[in-house]
């Protein structure tokens, strides 16, 4: 699992397909979170392309396409229920699925000790 | 992720609204109250914010405490926005709403209720002993200078006004009251505010006499020797009551609430979200100096003795205007809105006519999601024309144009107990 400094998470299967959600600490500082809003799939995005609305009782918030690559499914079952996102963000409660070309790039991203000592 | 709004708690930081709370002192007020300004050696933060006298229980409970007009406030515990709200309706909830001004106002050589009456559109002469009235601070140009509760406690008035305003309504009622009337600023007193279904049966527990009271009642009971002015109001739509506690006893007094199993302690967040379903106006937002009483359809808060053919009609600052809007009525109107779907339109959110429209016809004043109503809730300004229910108009959010009907107002039907 590669943690992002937007406080996403990515999790690569060996198909190559990058599975994106937020960490447990950014449900935690959205609070409850009320609405969401993915995009249609599948569609071709950029790294730091605005993908997702999130809005908590609090804010709204971006999430943000964390690479370049293809989004091949979103996870409907968050805006039909957005509290998931605060019970399960990160299982359940995924956002989308990316197809990339080059799992290379992951490496740029922070491991979960990195990660933990990042939001410390 | 990104937070698109830069200030989450923008809502909170600034303004309050005084839509409830409790009311007077024994007339004695030398132990309940100084004359001074907003004192400068006031308990503060390491951050330089104030703190009420519930500041180290708010920390002790695990509150994430925020800047609110001044104020380090709890804007949510362990439970969470959405419980919290739901909480309220459900059980009990205690606020903290000790930011709030309370100032007492004593007659020395003239009438403290006539006197007022020269700064706002209210019957404040007609108010009973033992009662409260939402009243209005208002400017020459017919504007809301700010939004509060007057009481009527026998030998003297206690008025609770926002915490963000405090400072310029003390300016103004002493230029309109002093020196017949004196204006006593209540430094050392808490105020707590338990709200819920709930709300009676727990204090009951406590001073069952308040279970005689009814919505806008106010009274002085004794507690474990100490003193507390309540009256039977809130800002939650639901039935409760407010407090006004003396400092070093709040505490002790809000522990001894929050034992009960009902009773859990609510943040700013909630507070914020139960007063937008019940379709209360939050000063700063959805009414300000610029917004008449009529436009935020707050008529209803001006007795027939103050209007065109009533016995004292006239007379408070700005009565030209609102005395022609509530003859004529008022280009524009705050009106609830009901935005399609489920995504929640926020305070600045224009609104249009049409789905193609070119200029916004009003905007959004407060909105959020009604944890209550399962849905986004918002208010707003619309043009007169357009505030029938059911109208639908569209707000511009993320580029897009969705549908906003304009509903009655409250969202959440009031569980008063008249």
């Amino acid at each position: 699992m590669k943690y992002t400094e937007e406080h996403e998470w990515l999790d690569i299967d060996e198909d190559g397909i990058v599975t994106v959600g937020i960490t447990v600490h950014a449900a935690e500082q959205l609070g409850d979170v009320v609405f969401v809003e993915l995009p249609d799939a599948p569609k071709t995005v950029s790294k730091d392309d605005e993908v997702v609305v999130i809005e908590s009782v609090k804010a709204a918030s971006d999430i943000l396409a964390p690479i370049d690559g293809e989004i091949v499914e979103v996870n409907e079952t968050i805006v039909d229920d957005p509290s998931k996102v605060n019970d399960d963000p990160e299982g359940d409660a995924w956002f989308f699925k990316m197809q990339i070309e080059d799992a290379s790039v992951l490496d740029d991203f922070m491991d979960e000790a990195a990660y933990k000592k990042f939001i410390a | 992720m990104s937070e698109k709004d830069a200030d989450a708690y923008s809502d909170w930081q600034s303004h309050d609204c005084a839509c409830g709370m409790p009311h007077g002192p024994d007339g004695g007020h030398a132990a309940g109250c100084d004359g001074s300004e907003l004192s400068e050696d006031e308990p503060r933060t390491e951050d330089g914010l104030l703190m009420t006298p519930l500041h180290a229980l708010h920390v002790e409970l695990g509150a994430k405490m925020v800047e609110f007009a001044g104020y380090s406030m709890p804007v949510q515990y362990a439970m969470g926005v959405l419980k919290e709200h739901l909480h309220t309706r459900e059980k009990a909830g205690l606020f903290d709403v000790s930011h709030m001004g309370q100032v007492i106002l004593v007659p020395r050589k003239a009438s403290a209720s006539a006197a007022l009456e020269a700064l706002v559109p209210q019957n404040i002469q007609g108010l009973e002993e033992g009662r409260q009235r939402y009243a209005l601070l208002t400017n020459d140009e017919g504007g809301i200078e700010d939004d509060l509760m007057v009481a009527n406690k026998g030998d003297h008035l206690f008025v609770v006004v926002n915490a963000a305003r405090k400072e310029p309504d003390l300016a103004r009622l002493r230029e309109g009251l002093e020196p017949g009337v004196v204006v006593k600023h209540v430094t050392t007193r808490a105020l707590l505010a338990l709200q819920g279904p709930k709300a009676e049966a727990v204090l009951s527990g406590i001073a069952p006499e308040l279970a005689e009271m009814r919505f806008m009642d106010v009274r002085d009971v004794v507690v474990d020797g100490i003193e507390i002015w309540v009256s039977r109001s809130g800002y939650t739509g639901e039935d409760g009551f407010e407090m006004s506690v003396p400092a070093d006893a709040a505490e002790n007094f809000a522990r001894k609430l929050l034992a009960h199993e009902d009773v859990a302690p609510i943040g700013l967040g909630a507070r914020d979200s139960l007063r937008l379903e019940a379709g209360l106006c939050l000063y700063g937002h959805d009414i300000d100096a610029g917004t008449s009483p009529v436009e935020a359809a707050l008529s209803w808060s001006i007795q027939k003795i103050r209007r065109a053919d009533g016995a004292r009609s006239g007379g408070f600052p700005g009565a030209d205007r609102i005395l022609r809007e509530l003859a004529e009525s008022a280009p524009r109107m705050r009106v609830g809105l009901k935005p399609e779907g489920r995504a929640p339109m926020r305070e600045g959110v224009p609104l249009y006519a049409a789905e193609d429209g070119a200029d916004p016809v009003g905007h959004i004043t407060s909105g959020g999601f009604g944890p209550s109503t399962g849905g986004p809730v918002a208010m707003g300004y619309v043009p007169a024309a357009m505030t029938a229910p059911g109208t639908v108009l569209y707000g511009q959010l993320r580029g897009r144009r969705l549908p906003v009907t304009v509903t009655k107002l409250p969202f959440v039907a009031p569980n008063f107990k008249r």
